[in-house]
């Protein structure tokens, strides 16, 4: 786990993740406290967790649980979109403790198929070959499912663009309508006032 | 082999110890995130890089503002190795020159009001190879390089991929923000007409109608 960040300690980080559907994602993370007195971060913290919040793009709650100060979590998505998965310490002390921070680890793994190690294992030629292939073959499984997510996302896109074209064409020409209406009702009701008042 | 963004993971069971060290320093690292960035903030990351690792670092703004940002490179001396203001995207490659932790910082101080999402992905060392020559007799047989060379090629069409998905989400935002800014617009400047059309009748009509008697006596 090599990539970290500072966040307070009851500051709650997001990580946006834009996922296909049926797609499996894991997080690995390492929590640790700076301490004020050893002016570094402590190797572990006991009683130290992290609640792990997943949100999919419906706004509803996957997975909100709480791990450790080191952990992996995992969910599946159901529907395609931005899922949010934030982390937020569950220390109770208080916020104005001044000086005091996490370093948070973190690694995301989208779509992550495990090796079959024993398979490693056989000095077989074909079957290491074999063992390959069926990870091509995952890889272009993952490959397509992003593209299809990317199908519907660009119709969305277009459907946008579209709308907008028809909402000023439409908008155009309403505000036309009015500017003439109105014209014509200005004419109209200032001559009928001019002749009342027997100016004209 | 695992797909890019994720960690590649070496052929561990059939190395000997010494060499599985060895492998994994120079094991490749890819770590992709999206985060949003809230104005007036800056987010810092820090990874720990071995020395003579070539690394990447390749950023891109999805949405928010004018989808440009502050980026910062700096080396564990704190000497800056990228440093680049209001970037929308950019990708900047680099060796390790010395052990450490190198830091990497986004800022949106610049703005006022408008969150960006950021899209980072920090790639550390290269991809171990499929089929590792260490302990090997022959050279690769034909399905070892087709595999190699398919691997290869599926690896950058993930690359592409994700380049496209982030701009695609980033043409997305602005034209769900036109859509917006266009529906807000019409209907108050539909408004701002009649409102206005109507008050100039209703005002010109006052003119005429108290002074009736002042008008008359200036007339004589």
């Amino acid at each position: 786990l090599a990539l970290y960040f500072h966040s307070g300690e009851r500051e709650e980080k997001c990580i946006i993740k834009d996922v296909p559907s049926d797609t499996l994602v894991i997080g690995n993370y390492k929590v640790q406290r700076w301490d004020i007195h050893k002016q570094g971060f402590l190797e572990s913290a006991p009683g130290l967790g992290m609640f792990v919040t997943v949100t999919t793009p419906s706004a509803e709650v996957l997975l909100s649980k709480l791990y450790g100060p080191q952990g992996t979590f995992s969910f599946t998505s159901y529907l395609s979109g931005e899922h949010v998965i934030c982390l937020q310490s569950n220390s109770t002390r208080f916020v104005a403790f001044a000086g005091s921070k996490l370093r948070i680890h973190l690694d995301i793994r989208v779509g992550e198929h495990f090796l079959d190690e024993s398979v490693v294992q056989a000095k077989d030629k074909v079957n290491e070959v074999n063992f390959r292939l069926e990870h091509l073959i995952e890889q272009i499984h993952h490959i397509s499912k992003e593209q299809n997510y990317e199908r519907e996302r660009e119709e969305k896109f277009r459907k946008t663009s579209e709308e907008t074209n028809s909402n000023i064409l439409w908008w155009a020409i309403v505000q036309t309508l009015i500017l003439i209406s109105i014209g014509i009702w200005q004419i109209k009701s200032l001559r009928d006032f001019f002749i009342s008042k027997k100016l004209v | 082999m695992p797909l890019r963004g994720s960690r590649a993971a070496g052929p561990r069971g059939r190395l000997p110890p010494l060499l599985l060290v060895a492998l994994a320093a120079c094991a490749a690292q890819a770590s992709e995130i999206t985060f949003e960035l809230p104005d007036n903030a800056k987010q810092c990351f820090y990874e720990e890089i071995v020395q003579g690792t070539k690394c990447t670092l390749e950023f891109q703004v999805i949405t928010g503002g004018h989808y440009d940002v502050d980026c910062r490179l700096e080396d564990p001396d704190g000497i800056v190795l990228y440093k680049e203001m209001k970037k929308q995207y950019d990708s900047f490659t680099f060796t390790a020159s010395r052990n450490g932790t190198y830091k990497f910082c986004f800022s949106n101080e610049f703005s006022t009001f408008t969150h960006k999402t950021v899209y980072f992905d920090f790639q550390v060392g290269e991809d171990p190879p499929l089929f590792p020559s260490e302990n090997r007799v022959t050279a690769l047989t034909q399905m070892e390089s087709a595999c190699v060379s398919i691997h290869e090629a599926l690896k950058s069409v993930i690359d592409y991929q994700t380049h496209f998905r982030l701009r695609e989400a980033q043409g997305r935002s602005r034209a769900e923000d036109l859509n917006t800014r266009v529906a807000y617009w019409s209907i108050g400047e539909a408004i701002i007409l009649l409102v206005v059309s109507i008050g100039q009748v209703f005002l010109l009509k006052s003119f005429f109608s108290d002074k009736r008697t002042t008008t008359t006596r200036v007339g004589s």
